[in-house]
């Protein structure tokens, strides 16, 4: 227990997080703090190509096994059933009709690329190695979620507007295309190719996950404002406890799957995150008479802040304790 | 100079949307549209600004084109199949241009 409230503590005073809590705490006091519409996306499409890569590059390093496409199938069997479990959570702790409860479930079974950054980025401070591979299976965990708040929908006999150029937007999204991309560069290149443009894409990487956060602490915190009222204290407390149960599912599936430490801090913590990018703009298409203020402020402005100050310390000294890492 | 009668029609909707919307124009035999960036709102659903925005879910633009007089019920039957449950507006109003051809 001490350590994992000391490992919190380092978490809460790293330039990581704080720069997360400048964003909110300027968002919150309605300071005109701003990062411009398109720094925010090269800071992101930085973060997505350095993280890909480094992840195709440790693949190229170790070889590819058995264990990946495990690993691939867990976690898609993980974002399948994730939102059913959200989806009973809901419906239990708050008043929340089948329409919304679908759609914010589906965010739970999704991820959140940031946050798994962000892991990857502590992991890293710690000295514990994870397995490359999980950057592909953060991006196979993006979309079946979404099937799944489909299918909850449809059980209830709501219409839900799927489409082929739906399904080319999700599985083709830009976040998916870069990073799966990136993946795939530094598995050609391996180690030789990381050497080559390492001083760009590994010393800058946590000055840049800084700003990047110092936006989305912006984002979240305006997010908060606007969808004060859209929330009550039973989704709240869903947003926080929804995480926990999804990471205990994330480490019982990296436990089978005989994933190493860093490997089972990821998966869960990719288990824990909640989608902000893809699931929306999908919901938004699909299932537009749900409201996104509900599923944007619990992803955005209540698990995504508690999966990076309390939630990562927490599943790494889980993994640690279980694993024996 | 001679002028022409047209009708411009804005159609202010969800971002996620445009692609759909812009197609279906397309098949209803609009020749040319202008698609324009909204920056802020307010309306039923609430306040909405482009600042801050992380997700493309959110974001709103507007389509707008010209068209003859008789193409207005086709377009508009098109239009409204793809916007009916979505956020937005659609507005029609007279205008004149002067190359009826082009149009």
């Amino acid at each position: 227990m001490t350590d994992i409230l000391a490992l919190a503590a380092d978490n809460l005073i790293s330039p990581i997080v704080l720069s997360f809590a400048l964003g909110l705490a300027a968002a919150l006091a309605r300071s005109d703090l701003s990062v411009p519409e398109a720094a925010a996306k090269a800071l992101s499409i930085y973060l997505l190509f350095a993280i890909g890569f480094k992840g195709g590059v440790s693949v190229a390093d170790h070889g590819i096994d058995l264990k990946l496409g495990l690993s691939l199938l867990g976690g898609v069997a993980l974002s399948a059933l994730l939102p059913l479990l959200a989806f009973m959570l809901l419906r239990m702790m708050s008043p929340m009709d089948r329409l919304n409860a679908a759609a914010v479930a589906g965010h739970y079974g999704s991820i959140s690329i940031v946050t798994f950054v962000a892991a990857t980025s502590v992991l890293e401070s710690s000295g514990i190695a994870a397995e490359g591979y999980m950057v592909a299976v953060a991006a196979a965990m993006e979309a079946p979620a979404i099937l799944s708040a489909l299918w909850l929908v449809s059980r209830g006999e709501k219409n839900a507007r799927m489409d082929s150029g739906l399904w080319r937007e999700i599985l083709l999204n830009g976040s998916i295309v870069l990073l799966v991309g990136a993946f795939l560069i530094g598995f050609i290149t391996g180690p030789e190719g990381l050497e080559e443009i390492s001083s760009f894409i590994v010393a800058p990487f946590k000055g840049v996950l800084c700003l990047f956060l110092l936006d989305m602490g912006l984002v979240a915190g305006r997010g908060m404002q606007k969808g004060r009222g859209a929330l009550g204290i039973g989704a709240v407390a869903f947003g926080l406890l929804m995480p926990l149960l999804g990471a205990t599912a994330g480490l019982l599936t990296a436990l089978l799957l005989g994933l190493s430490t860093g490997g089972a801090v990821l998966l869960m913590t990719l288990s824990a995150s909640a989608s902000y990018i893809a699931v929306p703009a999908a919901m938004r298409v699909a299932l537009p008479e749900a409201n996104p203020s509900i599923y944007l402020t619990l992803s955005l402005g209540v698990t995504f802040p508690f999966n990076l100050t309390l939630g990562i310390p927490i599943y790494l000294a889980a993994a640690q304790t279980v694993t024996g890492g | 100079m001679q002028t022409h009668k047209a009708k411009r029609v804005e159609i202010t909707i969800e971002q996620v949307m445009q692609t759909r919307l812009t197609r279906t124009l397309r098949g209803a035999g609009v020749t040319g549209y202008t698609v324009l960036p909204v920056r802020a709102g307010s309306g039923r659903s609430g306040e909405w600004s482009r600042s801050g925005q992380i997700s493309r879910a959110e974001g709103m633009v507007q389509v707008v084109c010209i068209i003859r007089p008789d193409r207005l019920d086709t377009l508009l039957e098109a239009a409204f199949a793809v916007v009916e449950r979505h956020i937005g507006v659609v507005c029609v109003t007279d205008c004149e241009v002067l190359r009826a051809e082009r149009f």
